[in-house]
């Protein structure tokens, strides 16, 4: 992987003639973890995709820049709520998905290494239907980070699935993706309390800043400091919704 | 799948059907019971083998051609925006004629052996299969796209590892469409004329008032579907076994 760089989104959306967020600046720092909340609709999930360079139904008006002035979207790897599985490719083949499409052979030991590291290696060879819902969103997390990309975009990756399997996964993503640029959009404030070097909440006309515990993540559920932080976020989406 | 309401199903139809012919008492070159029936069966059973294997090469030989063409036409129709501008409205123009209508120009064209028939079957599943794969084509879910862009995949890796895969299941539904078509194609094809096939020899049972054998070559040709649609089911099932 190189370098992973910083990220600045700066400029407005509208949707036919319709703002959708007035000109906000968004900062990723390079290597860090920075959360995303906001009310539904409000556009998060249209500046992740607009960072990834896919279609959005919105109209931009701004400009999307890294730190070391390189192209962004041919940089990041992707994750959505919906974990994207291939079902008639086996798990190994899911996991290699980005190489098959670009025509490359996958690189073998950095496989095995992801298999080994997501608990996958006793369902490589099995079909996504034959998962549990914690084991295809491992198996999408371990091929997100096969495409070894340094900017890592994730649409609530994690929201359908149980407390104690999230607050697995949480972990182990956090683990795997050190070093990385990251940006998760989330409707969990308890989520952003654990995992944001930054946390932002999204309204149509700001993007407030929070300020998040100072302790390293992934930080403990039960810490005060992530307790109170996660009730702060909590206040704050709630006062918007009013 | 059960075995035994299929079969009390058959059962019962026949009971009502030989019910039919002796409390109306009906001439037996109107309506023969189906004791009459099985007994032309079984006299002219190589007569009829000998046809149906006609007819089975016009079908076999129809669903090769007919897929092979409408999967063709579906990958270039979902691949260029051109060919879909030029070719969708002739496609669904052509769907609006009877097909059937072309029989006889088809006889008139390809002469009376085989391949008027197989023209005719393949006129019939071409537009079935044809939108059934392009359909599937096209609504490839939007999200694997997405995933596919991010990944820097070309259009045509997308096609071949993505769409295609994502159809196949649309495919096998054509493809049992076929299966349940092409017989109709080839019999009508034999009707308007041919010496040779089931569809043959029920016109010249009928013109010779061997109602009992034009039933047992109906009856025949209704199995033979039948075994061709569960041949079709279970080789397609493959195809299918994604959770949608
Ligand atoms: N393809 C599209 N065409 C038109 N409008 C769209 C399209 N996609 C999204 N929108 C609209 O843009 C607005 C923002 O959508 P977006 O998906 O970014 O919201 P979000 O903040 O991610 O919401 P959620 O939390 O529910 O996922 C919504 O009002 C939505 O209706
Ligand atoms: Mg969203």
């Amino acid at each position: 992987m190189s370098m992973a760089p910083g990220i600045t989104l700066k400029g407005s959306a509208t949707i036919e003639g319709r703002q959708l967020f007035a000109p906000l600046s968004l900062t990723l720092d390079a290597g860090r973890w920075t959360c995303l909340l906001g009310g539904s609709g409000v556009g998060k999930t249209t500046v992740l995709r607009l960072l990834a360079d896919l279609p959005t139904g919105a109209a931009f008006d701004g400009t999307i820049a890294a730190t070391d002035e390189l192209p962004v979207a041919e940089r990041i790897a992707y994750m959505a709520q919906s974990d994207l599985l291939l079902p008639w490719a086996s798990v190994e083949k899911n996991i290699t998905l980005g190489a098959r499409l670009r025509g490359q052979t996958g690189d073998a030991a950095r496989l095995e290494h992801l298999l080994d590291r997501c608990g996958l290696q006793d369902h490589r060879h099995k079909k996504p239907t034959e998962l549990s819902g914690g084991q295809r969103q491992r198996v999408a997390l371990a091929r997100t980070l096969m495409e070894d990309k340094p900017i890592i975009l994730l649409d609530e990756p994690f929201s359908a699935l149980d407390a104690q399997t999230r607050a697995a996964m949480q972990d182990l993503a956090v683990e795997l993706l050190e070093g990385r640029t990251v940006m998760m959009v989330t409707h969990d404030p308890g989520e952003a309390a654990r995992l944001g070097h930054a946390i932002h909440v999204m309204t149509a006309t700001q993007l407030q800043a929070v300020t998040p515990p100072q302790s390293s993540v992934p930080r403990a559920v039960e810490a005060l400091d992530t307790l109170t932080c996660q009730s702060a976020l909590l206040k704050l989406l709630m006062e918007q919704v009013a | 799948m059960k075995v035994w309401p299929p079969f009390a199903a058959t059962i019962f139809a026949l009971v009502v059907w030989q019910s039919i012919v002796t409390a109306t008492g009906v001439q037996k070159f109107i309506l023969p019971g189906p004791a009459l029936v099985a007994e032309a069966w079984w006299t002219n059973r190589l007569v009829i083998a000998e046809h149906t294997l006609v007819t089975l090469q016009e079908i076999l030989l129809g669903m090769a051609i007919g897929t092979t063409l409408g999967i063709a036409t579906a990958l270039q129709l979902a691949t260029s925006k051109t060919a879909r501008t030029l070719i969708q409205p002739i496609l669904v123009f052509t769907q609006a004629l009877p097909v059937f209508a072309l029989a006889p120009i088809l006889t008139l064209w390809l002469g009376f052996g085989l391949w008027s028939k197989i023209a005719m079957a393949v006129l019939i599943i071409y537009f079935p299969v044809t939108s059934a794969f392009f359909d599937g084509l096209m609504r490839t879910p939007p999200g694997y796209l997405d995933l596919a862009k991010t990944m820097q995949a070309s259009p045509s890796r997308i096609l071949w590892q993505i769409r295609v895969p994502a159809a196949l299941p649309n495919l096998g539904a054509g493809v049992r469409l076929a299966a349940v078509y092409a017989p109709i194609g080839a019999v009508i094809g034999e009707w308007v004329g041919a010496s040779r096939g089931l569809g043959a020899l029920m016109i010249m049972s009928n013109g010779r008032a061997k109602t009992d054998l034009m039933f047992a070559a109906m009856l025949t040709l209704g199995v033979l579907s039948v075994l061709l649609y569960l041949a079709a089911a279970k080789l397609t099932r493959r195809l299918g076994d994604r959770e949608t």
